[in-house]
């Protein structure tokens, strides 16, 4: 966020205009971007009725809208919510949590043993959902500042530390049930991950929204970023300015952890019950692949959340074009990765500062041919 | 000495966004010649030496081996023209062995003839008489040896132009002495040299020439013998050199203030690093320094006061309250700054802004829900860069890319602005040149005579006795003495260093 602040430099017209683009070009956030971009203008070219959007009756009878790209953005909010917890993470640990796909079926587990209780189908809520909302918050914070306390004050990798919870979490989430799958009933709950009666916009664009206010908010108004971009940079010097790096590593994987309660919470909610061994599947590499898109590094230190959120909007928007022409989901990951080749090479600096070398080449010769021919 | 010349650099430029780095710069390296490369810091000694190993493409400008034109793409094209670079910081692998690190990513075939290669290191360590057995793991020699494995490792490979970056920082006096021998003993082998360094001493010890640069453009060439050090100090300043004679010397804090308590006070401090628990003091307006020998003690004594170090026992007095430093934080709360001794470990954080690492300190100070606004910050660190006359791009450069000695100043900066009432400065003056040494070394007195108390240290004992009005010597992580007033001298430093024995009658 940090690089789109940089004054821009006045200069005459065409000057300044140039200018602009090489620093759009230099700039982080042009790679999910630019990526956005070219799937649009595939979509477009091969079928523009990609992009239409209706306005229909949905199973219960209420008009709602529908089409691919209001598919993409519901899709893609518990991605958009989890990349959110995985930059702050990547940035001040360099490193990733690969458990949140498995800590996302032990939180939706919670919520249902809460609304359940002991019985597999009640007719009626055995609490209300907001008591089973903050319970799942605290208990995947819990399980957050697990990892954050391995991370930061036991000093394990990352990979490693997180690799428990994603070995124990679907076992965790089926044992708190007793290994059964209760299905809720109740209609108001599948509020969250469907649609409100009268409002046509699926419900979770909304929670991603405010997710993404709430964080726009915390970065502006507190030095979150300064402080886990200094201490994922050299976590020493940080140390020696009077920062906390244990805290700040540990705070983060805690703040990742209520991401995972809050997208844990909407992919109960889609469906009123989960399956613990499927749901949320390999949700963590997408999640780390989107804050990679955004052009961090996952080294950490620097990072743009703006970038990564993109970049999680991007995955969404690649896995729902491949499946318009009507990919088999099982060779989905295969496409996947081809285009995922693409982009991380051309997000990674090296190439930019080729790309960025080359254009500047190009400008040069033509100006000297202008003047050559004055 | 013969006069053929073996380098040529014609016209070199080279630019960074916003910065001209080099500006049609010559240099002359002739056979058998040891070539001081000198200039402030940010003058372009760095990126000379990096356009001509191939780490930076140069914008113009040719470069001649041999009265041959080349084209130097990267440090291989750089190794295999002859051009062999020994950095400051060692680049070798400390847990292989001596021999290994000499002949490593040399040989050809798929299999190594470990007694071949043994008894070739062997053979080149003592022509060059250098104290390592090729069996040897690199790590457990000292870094002199380490640097005369890597010298010789570029020897070996028949170059015909020897590079030594910054070789003698980390050494002691008799350490750079045998390096110096070593250096000769190559020079009358006919390789040229190309020695950069800050310590105006060792230029005049070992070199026949000096190239100094200034502001990134050719200052002139001139013979060692030829150049007095005072005028090689005004070519690479640009400016007469008088700036020690309008410092005034620090009165030393005494009787005047002794009703009032110390703005800092510590009895019996103890901290994790293993120096023995010590007493110290320092009172409004005071500049003082721990001296010794590296690894005396003395960056931890301050470590300890900073609670940089886990602080095992003793009391802390400020003001004469008693008071608790667990962590940086409480130091910094009750107004104390550390700049630390290891700018690149410590001090810097490279990938933020200079803004960011101006204002870093005052933020944390403040808290994180406490944020300073983005226009006070960009006050701030346009006012510190042009009161310490920062040489940066622009505010939101990233400090890694500045050059040493004005990452330093954006450090002092950030503490400066945190305004402490007690600044400890570990060798803040550490690889910096003449000139910015002096602005720091004044810039100490002047907080002093604002009321601000300053502890001091530096490897080197003039300027510690430019600045402090009383030392505190170190010895094996014990203080052994405390000098004042008419002590203050550099005989009697060394004497109390040395342990009362007259060992140096003119070091």
């Amino acid at each position: 966020m940090k690089t789109l602040e940089k004054p821009v430099q006045q200069k005459a017209g065409k000057k300044s205009t140039g200018n602009l683009l090489t620093k759009l070009i230099k700039n982080q956030i042009f790679i999910p971007i630019a990526a956005l971009l070219i799937l649009v203008i595939f979509n477009l070219i091969a079928d523009p009725s990609f992009f239409a959007v209706t306005l229909s009756q949905n199973s219960a009878g209420y008009p709602v809208l529908s089409g691919n790209l209001i598919t993409i953005l519901d899709n893609a909010s518990e991605l958009v919510i989890l990349a959110i917890g995985m930059t702050l993470v990547t940035s001040a640990s360099g490193g990733q949590d690969i458990s949140v796909g498995a800590a996302i079926a032990l939180s939706g587990s919670v919520v249902l043993r809460v609304l359940c209780g002991t019985e597999s189908r009640p007719e009626a809520l055995q609490a209300p959902i907001i008591v089973a909302f903050l319970v799942c918050c605290v208990v995947a914070m819990a399980f957050g500042a697990f990892n954050g306390v391995l991370v930061a004050y036991f000093k394990i990798q990352p990979m490693v530390a997180t690799l428990i919870l994603f070995t124990a979490g679907r076992s965790i989430a089926a044992w708190i049930n007793n290994n059964e799958l209760p299905i809720i009933s109740d209609e108001s709950f599948g509020y969250f991950g469907n649609f409100i009666p009268g409002i046509p916009i699926p419900t979770p664009i909304f929670i991603a929204i405010i997710c993404m206010i709430i964080i726009a908010l915390v970065l502006r108004f507190t030095k979150l970023g300064l402080f886990t971009q200094s201490v994922g940079i050299n976590a020493e010097s940080s140390r020696l300015n009077g920062i906390n790096p244990e805290f700040i590593k540990f705070i983060t994987y805690v703040i990742l952890g209520l991401c995972v309660a809050i997208a844990g919470f909407i992919k109960v909610s889609r469906f009123s019950t989960i399956n613990y061994s499927v749901v949320a599947k390999d949700i963590e590499m997408d999640a780390i692949l989107a804050v990679a898109l955004g052009g961090n590094a996952l080294s950490g230190g620097k990072f743009n959340m703006a970038a990564s959120i993109l970049g999680a909007y991007v995955i969404q928007f690649l896995t729902t074009t491949l499946f318009k022409f009507n990919v088999i989901s099982s060779a989905l990951p295969a496409y996947k990765a081809v285009v995922v080749i693409i982009l991380v090479i051309l997000s990674a600096p090296i190439v930019r500062d080729k790309i960025a070398a080359i254009r500047k080449k190009l400008s040069a010769q033509k100006t000297t041919v202008k003047e050559a021919a004055q | 000495m013969q006069e053929e010349v073996v380098l040529k650099l014609d016209g070199i430029c080279k630019e960074f966004p916003g910065v001209k780095a080099l500006q049609d710069v010559e240099f002359t390296l002739r056979k058998g010649e040891i070539h001081a490369l000198m200039g402030e810091n940010g003058a372009g000694k760095s990126t000379l030496i990096k356009v001509l190993t191939g780490v930076y493409q140069k914008d113009g400008g040719n470069i001649y081996l041999s009265g041959k034109p080349v084209v130097i793409r990267s440090t291989q094209d750089a190794q295999n023209a002859g051009i062999s670079t020994v950095y400051q910081e060692i680049t070798l692998c400390p847990n292989l062995s001596v021999a290994e690190n000499m002949f490593i990513g040399r040989t050809k075939s798929a299999f190594t003839n470990w007694k071949k290669m043994n008894e070739d290191a062997k053979k080149l360590l003592e022509s060059l008489d250098i104290p390592a057995k090729p069996t040897q793991q690199l790590g457990s020699c000292s870094i002199a040896v380490q640097q005369m494995v890597a010298i010789a490792r570029a020897v070996d490979m028949e170059c015909k132009v020897l590079i030594l970056d910054e070789p003698t920082s980390s050494l002691d006096e008799q350490e750079v002495e045998k390096l110096f021998k070593l250096m000769l003993d190559l020079k009358e082998r006919g390789v040229g040299i190309i020695f950069v360094t800050h310590f105006l001493d060792q230029v005049y010890a070992v070199c026949d020439k000096i190239t100094v640069l200034r502001d990134g453009k050719f200052e002139g060439e001139y013979d060692a013998s030829e150049l007095p050090k005072v005028e090689l100090v005004s070519k690479m300043l640009g400016k007469d050199l008088n700036a020690l004679s309008d410092m005034e010397k620090p009165v030393a804090v005494s009787d005047s203030t002794d009703g009032e308590a110390p703005v800092f006070e510590a009895s019996g401090l103890e901290s994790t690093s293993g120096i023995a628990p010590f007493d110290f003091s320092i009172r409004k307006g005071e500049v003082n320094g721990f001296t010794g020998l590296l690894g005396s003690g003395r960056s931890e004594s301050v470590r300890a006061i900073y609670g940089a170090d886990k602080v095992l026992g003793g009391t802390i007095k400020m003001n004469g309250k008693e008071v608790k430093i667990r962590k940086p934080l409480d130091a910094m709360k009750l107004g104390i700054s550390y700049l630390p001794e290891d700018r690149k470990r410590d001090g810097i954080v490279g990938d933020l802004s200079v803004k960011d690492n101006i204002i870093l300190a005052l933020q944390v100070m403040k808290g994180m829900f406490h944020p300073i606004s983005k226009a006070d910050a960009a006050k701030f660190a346009d006012e510190y860069i042009k009161l310490l006359e920062i040489k940066t791009a622009s505010p939101d450069t990233p400090i890694k890319s500045l050059s040493g000695g004005n990452q330093q100043k954006v450090i002092l900066a950030r503490w400066l602005l945190a305004n402490p009432v007690y600044l400890i400065l570990d060798e803040p003056t550490r690889g910096i040149d003449v000139g910015t040494k002096l602005e720091i070394q004044k810039l100490v007195l002047k907080l002093a005579s604002e009321g601000k108390s300053v502890t001091f240290i530096s490897s080197e004992i003039d300027e510690m006795l430019n600045v402090c009005s009383r030392l505190i010597v170190m010895r094996d992580r014990k203080a052994v003495g405390e000098l004042s007033g008419a002590d203050l001298n550099q005989s009697k430093i060394m004497e109390t260093i040395a342990g009362g024995e007259k060992v140096y009658e003119n070091a």
